[in-house]
């Protein structure tokens, strides 16, 4: 199969990486939002440290 | 370099595009999963934070996205064979079916513990039992084995509101499974009256509908039997934490107006809906979706009351 500059292959993988690599950058932006709202929400606590047994 | 690599790396031209990928989701059920489970979240008498609100619904549409895609995946076969589903991704040949069941496992992993994280391990693990209840229980066992497969499987649909409220509660009460109740007894005469209608395309692919093994006459009785006790169910919603006089109004009307099209289709035989093309049929499909979506709706529209005073009984 010949494949030239125009093809209709090149506009498809190209929509594809393009929907991929947005839906990664919006996951990235939710999770840090999620992120920021858990940290600092009320209830938040940080992790107690572990203390070392004597 | 072996054949079967180079044939691996050759181009296809019909290569799929983002979109194909995407309809594996089942995008049009998704919109009911959203919005289902956005009033479940809402209807819960907790405020959540918007953006936590927003990561539940939409990693519980997610969920119901990935059983979409492992469902296409497993009914592949009969997909191939019914008008209806015939120009899905992986009959049309656009999508592989592998693709599919990698596509449906990682969305479904994805969701249920971004959902568990982002909200709590209770909700993440009814998405996850939501999940395999579609996808393991009715596509793979139900759906080809019984008659009863749209009533039992109708339960995975019914889990959204639920799941929702879970979300923001994250404790279990009474009014989230009213949600319930309501979607499970709306399936079976929602796709039934789709089965009456769309003939050939069930028995084509052998699928065990109850118009195929009980007859086209029972499964108009069975649209009424059922259309009654979903009128009872709706109505006395109505008067529970979720209900309220909007949502009474709303009921009393698309109760009375979807138990005339059960009726209606009760009362006729195929001479007369084939004489019409399945008219009274159609019709009461697509006032379905019209009720479900009122439904919802009104419980929404009470709740979103509820914090000015009014709203509710």
């Amino acid at each position: 199969m010949a494949l030239n500059k125009e093809h209709d292959l090149h506009k498809r993988r190209f929509g594809r990486n393009m929907g991929v690599g947005l839906l990664l950058g919006s996951f990235v932006v939710l999770v840090l939002a999620l992120t920021m709202v858990k940290v600092t929400s009320n209830g938040f606590q940080f992790p107690q440290e572990q203390g070392v047994q004597d | 370099m072996s054949d079967a690599s180079i044939n691996a790396s050759t181009p296809r031209e019909d290569e799929a595009s983002f979109g194909d990928y995407f309809s594996l989701l089942k995008p049009r059920v998704m919109s009911l999963v959203v919005f289902t489970a956005f009033v479940g979240l809402l209807a819960a008498p907790v405020g959540v934070h918007p953006v936590i609100g927003f990561c539940a619904v939409l990693f519980i549409a997610i969920g119901g996205g990935a059983s979409g895609a492992l469902n296409m995946w497993w009914d592949a076969d009969i997909d191939r064979v019914m008008k209806r589903t015939k120009s899905r991704p992986i009959p049309a040949g656009k999508v592989e079916a592998g693709e599919a069941l990698s596509l449906g496992l990682a969305l479904s992993g994805l969701s249920v513990i971004m959902l568990a994280l982002a909200t709590n391990v209770l909700a993440g693990a009814f998405l996850a039992f939501t999940i395999f209840f579609y996808v393991v229980v009715y596509t793979m066992w139900l759906k080809r084995a019984t008659p009863q497969n749209i009533v039992i499987g109708g339960a995975a649909g019914a889990f959204p509101p639920v799941i929702g409220w879970i979300a923001a509660t994250g404790t279990m009460s009474v009014e989230p499974w009213l949600m319930f109740a309501l979607t499970f007894m709306w399936t079976p005469p929602h796709f039934w009256a789709l089965a009456l209608f769309m003939r050939s395309d069930y028995d084509d692919a052998g699928v065990p509908m109850l118009t195929v093994t009980h007859g086209r006459r029972s499964t108009r009785v069975h649209i009424l039997v059922y259309t009654i006790l979903l009128a009872v169910l709706a109505v006395g919603t109505a008067f529970s934490g979720i209900g309220g006089p909007i949502y009474l109004a709303v009921a009393l009307v698309m109760n009375a107006l979807f138990l005339l099209g059960a009726w209606k289709i009760f009362r006729r035989d195929e001479d007369n809906s084939e004489a019409d093309n399945f008219k009274a049929e159609r019709g009461f499909f697509k006032l379905s979706l019209l009720y479900l979506f009122l439904h919802f709706g009104a419980i929404l529209v009470e709740a979103s009351l509820k914090p000015y005073g009014l709203g509710g009984w």
